[in-house]
This record gives C-alpha cells, structure tokens and sequence, in this order.
C-alpha cells in the first residue's frame, strides 16, 4: 500500500510501484482530468506539478512521488496562480477540442509560479513539451501574458 | 440514450482582436442589400406539445442545399412532412436543441445554438444541448449524405433550419401572448425569453407560454431577422464548452469509469493485412493485475484491472505474425504505383476549350510532377472505446464523428438488432477525419465479446500512429502553356492516388470519378479557358486510407498553388500579380487575396533575422463554400531547416456567424497545416510504418508557431465553412515563400530534410 498527497488529500493505493502516476490518477482514483497523450513524455498532455514543479505523470513511478503534493487539473484553480491561468484561458477562449488543455494550464500555472512575468522565451522553454494538436498556440501564449499582468 | 446534459454557461463579448474589413468586388456589393426573408413554412415545421409540458418544435433540415429544398416546398406544398430537427421549450423557459453534430474543437457546440437563438430572441445561455441518439432517417445532414460532423459542412447545413425554427417559436410564443391579452400580436415583441407588450407594459415568460403555443397553427410564413439587426449573429461569442476543458471536468471518451471496469491495450500486426500465427502469453498471465489474453484474427489484446497492468501484460507476450503478402512492401512501390497508373487517361473530372491542343502550340511549356505523402491524423486522444456486451444489449462509450456507423458495425458484429445498441457519444479529443472510422470501435467490439465485463480499449500512441488509416499518398502529374506574354493558354492536371469516396460513400463514386480527389484542382479559381482535369485511382496495395483535415482542397491546394506560382516565374511576373490578372471572373477570391497582401504588405522585404534565408509566399483557395488567401514569411537557416515566422490570412466565408470561432479555427488549422508542410510523413518500409510516436511523426510546438493575423471579410452571402480552410490554404504559401527565399522549388511535401545541405 502507497500512500499518496494528491490535491491536499490522502489516497492509499494498492498498486505496484513501478505504476506510472498517470494511470494511479486516471484508473485507480478516478481523477481523469490528466490525460494520457504519449506515454513517453514527449507531449505533455498529462502534466501534473509535484511540489509545484511540473512533471510528465505517464513516467513518472508512484514509488518515486513519495509524499511530495501531487496537485492536479481538477483542483489548480484554487491556487493564485491556477485561478489567473484558467481564466485568461476562458477570456482568451484558448480551448478547441480541449484534450491537452488540461497539460498546458498545469505547466503554464508552474511557469507562472516561479516566473510571474514571463518572456516569450520563458514561455518556449516552459510550453514547448506541451503539444496541441489544434494549434491553439497563438492563444496559449495570449492568456499565459494576459493572467502575468493580471497579478 | 444520449450522453448526459451539455449545459450553457455563461458569457459575455471579448475584446475582438482582428479587423472586419469592407469587400470590395462587385459581387459584394451586389450582394450587399440584405433583405427581409419570409419563408414558407408550412410543411417543414411542426410543434406540439411535448412529453412531460412545454412545447416540441419539430423542423426539416433540408433535403439538399436549402434553396433547392425551398423551390421543390413551394412547388410541393402538401410533401409529406419529416422532420429532423426538435427543439424543446419547457415551462421554466429552458431551451433545448438536439444537437446533431458533435463538438471536437471546431465550436460547433457554440454556433449552432447562436442561430437558434438569434431568431427566438432567448439569450444564449437559456439553450442547451443533448447529442442526437443515432439515427440516420432522422439526423442526415445532406451536404455529407449521413449523420456525421465533418467537412466543414455543420453551420452551412443549419443555416436556414435552425434561424427557421427560432422564428417560428419566436412567433407562436408571441401569438400566445397576444391572444392570453386579447391584443394584435403585431403589437407585441419578444425579446430575452419574454414577450413584452409595450402599450401595456406587460410581460411574459416563455416558460408560461408555451402549453399555449403548443396548440397554436403553424402559420404560412415566419419572418426572418434582417441581419442588420442581429444580436448575437456576427458577435464574437465566447465558447459554450471552454469551462469543463480548463478544469478537467470535461468528458472525452477515454475518460470512461463504469462499475467494473476492465482496462485493455492491444497490439495489431505491425505488417499491413497480416495476422497473428501464435501467441506465447505464459508470461504474460502471470504479472499482477493482468485478468485475460484476448486473441483475435490480426491482433492480441491484454486485459487488466488498469491500463499499466495491461501495457505491462502486453509487453510481455511473444506473438508471430503472419506477415502475408505485404511483408516487403515499402514506400517505394506505392509510388511507383502512382506513377505507372499516371501514364494512363483517367476519368475527366473537367475540360473546357481544348487543353490538348492549346498546349502543343503554346509559346512556352511546362510540366511537373507533385507528391505529397501519407499522413496520420494524430489526434491528441488516442483511439479508444469502451463496450459492455450483457444480457442481450450493447452499449458502447465513444467519441465519434459517425454515430450511425458506430451502430452499424455494433449490428454486424455482435447480431443484436439496432435497437439493442446503446451508443453513449462523448466529446472527441481531435478529430480531423480520423473518428469517422469504426475501425477501432470494431475491433473493441471484438475484444468486448470475449470478455464478460465492460472493457475500455485504449490504443497506445504507437497504436494510434502505426494503425492509423492514413491520409492516401497523392501524385500530381500537371501541364501548361504560356502564351508569348506568360499568360496560361493550357492546363492539364492528372490527381492519382486512393479513393476515399470509393470505399466511404459509394453512391458519389461514378464513372470513376472521385469528386474528393479532385477538389480545387477541378476548378481553380483562374481563368483558364483550356483546362483539362482527370482522376486515376489507384490503391496503395492494402494501406486503409481515410479523410484527413482539408480533404481533397488540402492536396489541390498545394499542387494548384504551387504550381500557378511556378507559372509566374517562369513569365517573370510577381506572383501576386499574375493571380490578380487571372481572378477577374472570382472577385470575392481576387478581394481576399488584396486585402492578404496589403495586409502582410506584399512588396516589401520580410522582417531579416540573422542567419536565416527570407522569402514571402502567397496562396489563395476557393473550397468549402469559403474564400481564403494567405501570407507567409518563412527563414531558411544554414542547415536547410524552415521556419515559419509569420501568416496573414484573408478570409471571406460569408455571413460571419462568430468571429471569434472563425478565427480559432483559421489560427488552428494553420499550424495544423504547418506542421504537415514541415514535418508530417508515414511511411512503410517492409510492410511497416518507420514512425511511432511523436518523437519521429513531429508536431509543431509553441516555440516553432508563426505569428498569425486573421483578417476577416465582410459578406451578406451565406455562411461557408471554415474548419479546414486554413490547412488547405497552408502548405503552397510556404513552399512558394521557401522558393522566394531559396531559389529551390519544393513539389513534394514535406519540407522535412530536402532543403538540408549535407
């Protein structure tokens, strides 16, 4: 048995230690907000942040989480910085089909934690794991300065 | 039946970033006196009083383009009447559509209900939706010959319908208002869910009007709104389904949880056609958390109590593959396939004047030959579905694009009668063509009967990409004639590849002709007197293939556009130039492709960076019942390696229904385009595709995404589509920038390594 801090709440999970964090969240607890796009970290759809820190879930062993916080899509927006980023993203209307979405606003919220005003370069190297088959590109970028300058 | 309640939320007008500019051919302008629309509505709509209270309208979309549908009503008047459409008012007012079409991005979820709306004068967050239930009889959409969401078609199939039918409840509300106050309903208005009568000052909400309006005649004719007075049509409205997708509330297929659940992952013969000899699974079935090895003809899928079991289970199995007859087949004979069947006459898909004769005696001649390649979708959601087969019934979870089709296979497959098929549609994670297939349903359909629980198939990206069924391989045999003065005097276009339409509707394939294939190519927006246009198929032994975002306009395109720009060269005229002289019989296509240049400032120098090798391209296309034209500026660095800096597009689709969907979907579809013209490519070697995951079939990402700037034209005509304008339009304009900057004229896609210099 595992025991995981996952949005602020204890879960004890039977599962074996090698298990990606991913499918911990998605199967196990029923959190499937995160999603699974790759399964080898190369797109970013199921981007959770540990210790504030944005981490590729699908890679990520449960053994290796340990009781570092895992905070998740379905409850980044009561955090500051969670709370700005999904609302440029409703202002902006950055969403189209929405599957990645979930990826992009956890990296974009970590981005926005450590780098409250962030450049254009600063949002490449922080956005470009995340991949949106859309294209909603223009817009990520739009709502990421939009929710820095609404600090 | 139907997934679940979409609710409305609410909204409220953004900031509208780009400019709405004036048309300005004469088209426009002829077009620009809007009229008051009555139409007559007698047999197309009905309303009654609906299960349970409140008021059922029942409507036809039409049976072809509406005009056509209209004129055979007027002559027809006592056809019998089926409808199609149903939309439900309760006794609080709530409004009801529906829906039939799914959302995947393109904002159908939001502009469909604008045109309701407007008409019935409720503000939108007073509509919501229900998923249609499969039904073909009832949910056709006539422009697509099926149930299905897809080419572009949806706001240009619910156009008229759905305006129609909000004016008609508009009218029935008001009438019931009148009578209840024995006032002339012309006396009346409606407006926000109510009626008002001003002399009076009273007023009434729908919600308590309509058990009246339910017993009320259908009149003759219902007005429709001057668009001039439109409230909501026009307006840049924000999406509907923007809150779920920003805090992991909403449902995509794979998100699936029943009771009970089991979790599978698959592996399909990595050969194309092949099947499985044996299946060493000892290993396999001892790992922790694997339930079952399910075998089927041409693949073995793993069953655990969640995905990682099953991944680990399948990893572990040691399966031999009949390889079968494709086991040596690579990319190189496909092509040379395509062009073997190149040197045979096709069916002609267009001849004016005498193409043939024209190009014998032109002053100059030119050939070419294009290629562009096998494409997978790579939907950002992988394939999935999930089935319980019990008791009789199946059900089964899926986002799709072809609800009927996923109902139809369940029949086959399972032989329970169609009433015994539940089929639960959920948002689709991307779709760009690819969930107009059942194959993946079908082979979870096949999984499911042998497991006795509900199983949720997921396809790993491997899967996803290695399965696909691929955008065909297309090869463009194409000719002209140039007078003395550069001008085109000939044109012959040979397109040779796969029919899509062959194999997905039939009934469309005739005489040889694939009307997909030829799309754009057959009528390019030019004035060119002698053109001869033909169609080969041939199939690529064995490789599925399927519609992928633009369809036939995305490869007309860029062979049509690549290729007029070639002509300009050679007559040494500035390629915008050249267009503008051949575009007088297609102003709306001429005005984009103005308002494109002056907007991007065509005539200066692209922006330098360092390094980098600069040229500027241009494009213009005529497809999906929409006008658009674009600018790029790309950077060619040292090594041969593109960048897409900057992408002005002009677009004319017509009444504008939301701008702010409009432009999405132009900013999507171009860095979709972008990144088939840099980087996409499947290809086959030794009956398997090369590529796996996103590692080596690249997507563009945010540090590589051009600039973009939508431009949209004003217009009274009706509505085009725009879903796939932007990749169909895309790839010419920057294989014609990367000619500017390099001199090199690229005729296969993609750019990929064939500018690289070592």
């Amino acid at each position: 048995m595992i025991t995981l801090n996952i949005n602020g709440q204890p879960h004890d999970v039977d599962v074996p230690p090698d298990m990606p964090l991913l499918w911990v969240l998605r199967d196990v607890i029923g959190l499937t907000g995160t999603k699974f796009g790759c399964g080898i970290a190369a797109c970013g759809a199921c981007t959770v942040q540990l210790n504030g820190q944005p981490v590729r879930s699908c890679v990520t062993p449960v053994a290796a989480v340990g009781n570092q916080s895992v905070a998740t899509i379905e409850t980044v927006g009561a955090t500051p910085a969670g709370k700005k980023i999904q609302q440029a993203w409703l202002d902006l209307d950055v969403v189209q089909c929405g599957y990645c979405q979930s990826g992009q606003i956890m990296s974009a919220t970590a981005l926005l934690n450590t780098t409250p005003n962030p450049s254009d370069a600063d949002i490449d190297a922080a956005m470009a794991g995340n991949i949106c088959r859309c294209g909603t590109y223009t817009r990520i970028r739009a709502a990421i300065k939009q929710a820095a300058k609404g600090a | 039946m139907s997934q679940g309640l979409l609710h409305g939320h609410g909204h409220q007008a953004i900031h509208h970033q780009s400019a709405v500019l004036e048309g300005a051919g004469p088209e426009l302008a002829a077009a620009g006196a809007a009229r008051r629309r009555f139409l007559k509505i007698g047999a197309s709509m009905s309303v009654s009083a609906a299960a349970g209270g409140g008021m059922l309208l029942s409507f036809a979309f039409p049976a072809k383009a509406a005009d056509l549908a209209q004129a055979e009503m007027d002559a027809n008047p006592n056809a019998a009447f089926a409808p199609n459409g149903f939309i439900r008012i309760d006794n609080t007012g709530l409004v009801t559509l529906i829906m039939p079409k799914v959302e995947m991005g393109q904002g159908t979820y939001t502009s469909l209900p604008m045109l309701l709306a407007e008409e019935l004068e409720v503000s939108l967050d007073k509509v919501q939706l229900e998923h249609a239930p499969p039904d073909e009889k009832l949910y056709t959409d006539p422009l697509l010959g099926g149930q299905l969401t897809g080419g572009s078609t949806s706001v240009r199939y619910a156009w008229d319908p759905l305006r129609q039918a909000g004016a008609l409840g508009r009218m029935l509300l008001v009438s019931a208002a009148a009578a209840q106050w024995q006032v002339d309903p012309a006396s009346c208005k409606a407006a926000d869910g109510e009626v008002i009568h001003p002399a009076s000052d009273r007023r009434a909400g729908y919600g308590s009007l309509v058990d009246a309006a339910a017993k009320l005649p259908v009149p003759a004719s219902v007005p429709l709104k001057d668009p001039k007075d439109f409230k909501l049509i026009g307006t840049p409205l924000k999406r509907l389904d923007s809150p779920d997708k920003v805090n992991g509330a909403a449902q995509f297929g794979l998100d699936v949880r029943l009771p009970g659940m089991l979790y599978a992952v698959v592996a399909s013969c990595p050969v194309v056609g092949g099947t499985v000899a044996a299946v060493d699974d000892s290993v396999t079935k001892t790992l922790p958390g694997v339930r079952q090895v399910v075998k089927l003809d041409n693949a073995v899928a793993v069953i655990g109590d969640h995905t990682w079991a099953a991944s680990r289970g399948l990893a572990a199995l040691k399966i031999d593959w009949n390889e079968g007859s494709n086991a040596r087949l690579s990319n190189a004979d496909v092509v040379a396939d395509l062009a073997a069947a190149a040197q045979h006459t096709g069916a002609v898909a267009r001849n004016d004047g005498d193409a043939g004769k024209m190009l014998q005696s032109a002053a100059k001649k030119i050939d070419a030959i294009y290629q562009q390649p096998f494409l997978a979708h790579a939907t950002m959601e992988p394939m999935n579905c999930t089935v319980h087969l019990s008791d009789g019934n199946c059900d089964i979870w899926v986002g799709t694009q072809v609800p009927t089709r996923v109902r139809d296979a369940a029949v086959e497959i399972t032989g329970l009668p169609a009433d015994k098929i539940r089929i639960h549609n959920y948002l689709i994670g991307g779709g760009f063509g690819r969930r107009l297939e059942v194959d993946g349903v079908t082979q979870a359909l096949k999984i499911a009967q042998q497991v006795n629980a509900p199983v949720k198939l997921l396809w790993t990206r491997e899967q996803d990409i290695q399965h696909d069924m691929y955008r065909p391989y297309y090869y463009d045999s194409i000719s002209a004639g140039l007078d003395a003065n550069g001008k085109p005097v000939a044109w012959t276009h040979r397109i040779v590849g796969s029919s899509i339409i062959a194999r997905f509707f039939p009934p469309a394939f005739k005489n040889g002709l694939d009307p997909d294939a030829v799309e754009v190519a057959s009528d390019p927006p030019y004035d060119l007197p002698n053109i001869h246009v033909d169609y080969v198929r041939q199939e690529p032994r064995g490789i599925a293939t399927a519609f992928w975002r633009g369809v036939g306009p995305t490869r007309g395109t860029f062979v049509v556009e690549s290729f007029i720009d070639e002509l300009a060269a050679v007559a040494k005229v500035d390629p915008v130039q050249y267009r503008l002289d051949l575009l007088d019989k297609s102003p709306r296509a001429k005005n984009v492709l103005q308002v494109a240049t002056q907007q991007a400032g065509w005539g200066t120098a692209p922006t330098e960076l360092t390094g980098y090798k600069s040229g500027r391209g241009v494009s213009v296309m005529h497809a999906f019942g929409s006008f658009l034209a674009m600018v790029v500026d790309v950077g060619v660095d040292p090594q041969g390696e593109v960048k897409v800096r900057r992408v002005v597009c002009a677009v004319d689709c017509g009444m504008i229904v939301n701008p702010n969907t409009i432009e999405a979907q132009i900013e999507g579809g171009i860095n979709f385009g972008v990144t088939a013209a840099l980087y996409s490519e499947i290809t086959f070697k030794d009956g398997r595709v090369e590529q796996n995951n996103f590692t080596d079939y690249r997507m563009l990402r945010i540090d590589e995404a051009p600039l973009i700037e939508v431009h949209l034209v004003k217009s009274t005509e009706a509505p085009g589509g725009i879903g796939e304008t932007g990749t169909a339009a895309l790839a010419p304009a920057v294989t014609n920038a990367i000619f500017a900057a390099t001199g090199k004229r690229l005729r296969q896609l993609p750019v990929g390594k064939q500018l690289q210099t070592v």
